[in-house]
């Protein structure tokens, strides 16, 4: 069974802005992965980020940071 | 054998980029058409390669980094994709087929009006033509870089002025520049720039890039599948998938990314020094043998080719001379540049061209010379 935990959720419009963010996340010790987006979320890229949702305020902050282009950022049961 | 045909594809490369490009193959899945690691890791590799060709070429936009595969798709996707019925383009006698054809087929299929600036017998363009083909639908500068047969570098600050002076867009064919001279986009202002990843880049064939500055909106050249947006009916308008349908070069694109580290790794300058010094060795050494004509304009910046005649022979004949004879790989005939050869008068002879590479030697430059002089006796 599949199991599910609440999460942050970041999508994206284009696959280089997914590998722009992985890169930010990773230089600036950011947590997180890259997962396949989930379908309660619709998005152009089949990518998407997904983070514990504790870490939301510092992701938000590094989004508004760093100036990656995003299609929208939720929490979600995935 | 000594590899002279470097204009054509650089035979040597850097032994990385062929280990990158086996590496990549045993270990890159799909770039975005998955979330697993092999396919997360050639979407990792292919935004290596756009970031560090951005850097290399003063490309502002990762994004707009678009991968192809060679220098001639690169341009056809310029050009379809930037012109209108009625624009007027400016182009020169410099260029090959690659920026010729499409533009002849546009001016055939949808009427675009075409101007040529002219070079005079030593393959030099006449820059003040420019502002004399200027017309009130004039739309765009398209200019090699470098010409392929004569080697003749063409002057892109004076083209720059001249397209920035009338709002032009300014499409630019590095084919016989990029990865052997240093080429700035924001800094010359280019809009558009051209190039493969097999010549100077030192990459594997099947690469090439089309690099967009800012603003500039091109139509997709070609439709398909994308991984993103893939309920669209319509290719994505977004770049670089705007740009880029069907599954990319990824193998290519890590032998183009090691090759990028490794020019970084010697300069460009480093690189463009070596092969004007060798350019130069090989034209003292040949051009007052009797008998030879060289062609081309060594008073100023010129790339990395020496194109020459011997007498009235056929220049197919001379190269077969140099390689059977000699083991001195060439080209020899029309090398896909028409308006240039009809420019120096060798549409019948063509040319035999020696082309040179970051791995060329000058104890090579000097056998070849050796062999001038003996099939000129």
């Amino acid at each position: 069974m599949l199991r599910k935990q609440r999460s942050w959720i970041l999508t994206f419009d284009e696959t280089v802005d997914a590998m722009a963010w992985e890169r930010y996340c990773e230089t600036h010790g950011l947590p997180g992965r890259l997962i396949p987006v989930p379908r309660e979320i619709t998005a152009g890229c089949g990518l998407a980020w997904k983070a514990p949702p504790e870490a939301e305020a510092a992701l938000r902050a590094a989004l508004a940071e760093s100036a990656i282009a995003h299609a929208a950022a939720r929490i979600l049961e995935v | 054998m000594i590899y002279l045909d470097n204009a054509a594809t650089t035979l040597k490369k850097p032994p990385q980029v062929a280990e990158a490009v086996c590496r990549a193959m045993g270990t890159l899945g799909n770039a975005a058409r998955g979330a697993h690691g092999s396919s997360v890791g050639a979407a990792r590799t292919i935004f290596d390669a756009r970031e560090k060709i951005a850097k290399l070429f003063g490309c502002r936009d990762p994004s707009r980094v678009i991968f192809t595969n060679n220098a001639t798709e690169s341009l056809n996707i310029a050009i379809f994709g930037a012109f209108s019925p009625g624009d007027h383009v400016i182009s020169t006698d410099l260029e090959h087929n690659s920026v010729l054809r499409p533009l002849y087929a546009l001016e055939e299929e949808r009427g675009l009006e075409l101007s040529f600036v002219p070079a005079d017998r030593q393959g030099r363009l006449d820059y003040d033509a420019f502002e004399r083909l200027l017309r009130p639908n004039t739309r765009a500068v398209v200019c090699t870089h470098g010409s392929n047969l004569t080697g003749n570098l063409v002057d892109l600050r004076r083209v720059g002025d001249f397209v920035k002076a009338h709002g032009l867009l300014w499409i630019v064919d590095a084919s016989q520049t990029a990865g052997s001279q240093p080429i700035d986009m924001a800094a010359l202002g280019i809009d558009i720039l051209c190039f493969t990843g097999h010549k100077g880049m030192l990459g594997p064939q099947g690469t090439g890039c089309l690099l967009l500055g800012p603003g500039v909106e091109l139509r997709p050249f070609k439709r398909g599948g994308s991984g993103i947006h893939s309920y669209d009916r319509h290719q994505p308008m977004t770049y670089p998938t705007r740009l880029e349908a069907g599954t990319l070069n990824g193998h290519g694109i890590a032998g183009l990314s090691a090759a990028v580290d490794f020019l970084n790794s010697v300069g460009l300058e480093t690189i463009a020094a070596h092969e004007a010094a060798l350019t130069r060795r090989f034209y003292e050494a040949v051009r007052n043998i009797p008998g030879v004509t060289v062609y081309g304009d060594f008073e100023h910046p010129h790339g990395a080719i020496v194109s020459l005649n011997i007498r009235d022979y056929d220049s197919g004949a001379v190269a077969d001379a140099l390689s059977e004879v000699y083991g001195i790989a060439t080209r020899a005939g029309a090398h896909c540049a028409p308006r240039m050869h009809r420019t120096l008068g060798t549409e019948d002879q063509g040319a035999v061209r020696f082309s040179f590479s970051w791995y060329t030697t000058a104890e090579e430059i000097d056998a070849a010379a050796q062999a001038v002089r003996q099939l000129a006796e």
